[in-house]
């Protein structure tokens, strides 16, 4: 029992972003709304910036801004004060930064998308859709 | 369906846990993630930039390649926006409604080929029109001069704080979108019009890849900013920690006035009348 306690403390970052994805995933695949498949969506993409976010951690470590980097006595720190252990990883940030605006812009075509489709079919509902193709 | 979809995330979420053992557990300063090419951003940065926060650095520098591509995306989806939503000015309704602000009277124009002149006392509303609550328009109002410099803040100083064109260009984009919530989206529009959006947007994304292809000019890499030095008379590093703030500049160009032009299409569905 308390190994199982240790490796959820361990992992819990993971538990939490699996958890998250399959519900985005489920949305997907089971929503018949147009509209919920895309909140799915935006769920699955928060779930992989959690993950990597969290891949960005690190144990006694403080964000990735130099401590006095700037300013009078910046030029006495060079690379053999800066220690690697002291800042968290910026890669991960960096890559999701982009990912989170990346993200808002795939929502924004993806409800165009939709109000495309409404105006064609009046309906966001997957098989009355289908259903008006089967017809013609 | 249902069924289906449970069964499919049911699998994945254990073949995902099962390979969570392998992972390094959370925060651990020795996983692989944190040894390779993560130290050598930390340590060198600031000598080989002179930007003391990292995430700028890397964004900017580092991976310019990934960012530029990633401005150009957003354009991409503006562009995408505009041309699946956006409806010519000729299918607009021939009969247009004018309220008078004071009285609160409403009256038509039918048929007219010309536009009538915008008088100040007049205001153009669509059949929806619903009387705006003042509470929020003067809070709104009051609201978007502090965010818009809050927004140029946060893009001007992303070198020495959390910051950078994505957020300040976010934060700009939501002021312009705050206005067409609060208001209408014709408001929104009369403070900055269409053709605004389109060309600062293209212009953002310009700036970028125009810094590029002007290092590569003076004889260095794309993208390798301390080709500036030349032209800026200071010494390379200090050219690079320009090169980063006109890139991120243009980035935030690019995705305040992305934003903005998804907004006002997807609101309107095209139509550019009142909004939500």
């Amino acid at each position: 029992m308390p190994d199982l306690i240790s490796s959820i403390v361990d992992y819990y970052n993971y538990l939490i972003y699996i958890t998250l994805m399959m519900i985005g995933l489920y949305a997907m695949i089971a929503k018949k709304n147009l509209v919920k498949k895309i909140v799915g969506m935006n769920i699955f993409q928060t779930a992989i910036i959690l993950f990597y976010v969290s891949i960005g951690a690190k144990k006694g470590a403080t964000i990735p801004i130099i401590q006095h980097g700037h300013g009078e006595g910046a030029d006495e720190i060079t690379s053999s004060v800066i220690k690697a252990a002291e800042y968290i990883n910026p890669l991960p940030h960096v890559l999701m930064l982009t990912a989170i605006v990346v993200a808002v812009a795939t929502l924004g075509v993806a409800l165009a998308l939709a109000i495309k489709v409404y105006n064609r079919y009046e309906t966001l509902e997957e098989d009355e859709i289908l259903a008006q193709i089967r017809e013609k | 369906m249902r069924i289906f979809g449970i069964i499919v995330v049911i699998l994945t979420g254990a073949l995902l846990i099962y390979a969570m053992g392998d992972f390094p557990s959370w925060a651990d300063p020795a996983s692989p993630a944190h040894n390779h090419v993560s130290p050598r951003y930390i340590e060198k940065s600031l000598e080989q930039t002179s930007v003391p926060n990292l995430v700028t650095a890397v964004l900017a520098d580092y991976r310019g390649y990934d960012t530029m591509f990633e401005t150009a995306v957003i354009f991409a989806a503006g562009v995408v926006c505009f041309f699946l939503l956006r409806i010519p000015r000729k299918d607009e309704p021939t009969v247009r409604r004018y309220r008078h602000t004071l009285t609160g009277i409403t009256i038509s124009v039918k048929e007219t080929r010309e536009i009538p002149p915008v008088l100040e006392e007049f205001e153009r509303i669509d059949t929806l029109w619903t009387p705006p609550d003042l509470i929020i328009k003067t809070c709104c109002r009051i609201l978007v001069p502090f965010l818009q410099l809050f927004g140029l803040y946060v893009i001007a100083h992303g070198h020495h704080s959390p910051g950078g064109g994505f957020q300040g260009g976010v934060i700009l984009g939501a002021s312009m979108i705050l206005l067409a919530i609060s208001h209408d989206l014709r408001t929104a529009i009369g403070r900055m019009s269409e053709r605004v959006h389109a060309i600062l947007c293209s212009v953002g994304v310009f700036i970028f890849a125009g810094t590029g292809a002007l290092c590569l000019v003076l004889g260095l890499n794309f993208l390798d900013y301390g080709a500036l030095a030349r032209i800026l008379h200071v010494d390379p590093v200090t050219a690079r920690s320009h090169g980063i703030l006109i890139v991120e500049i243009g980035v935030g160009l690019a995705v305040m006035t992305a934003m903005i032009w998804i907004y006002n299409n997807i609101s309107s569905k095209g139509k550019y009348d009142e909004g939500l």
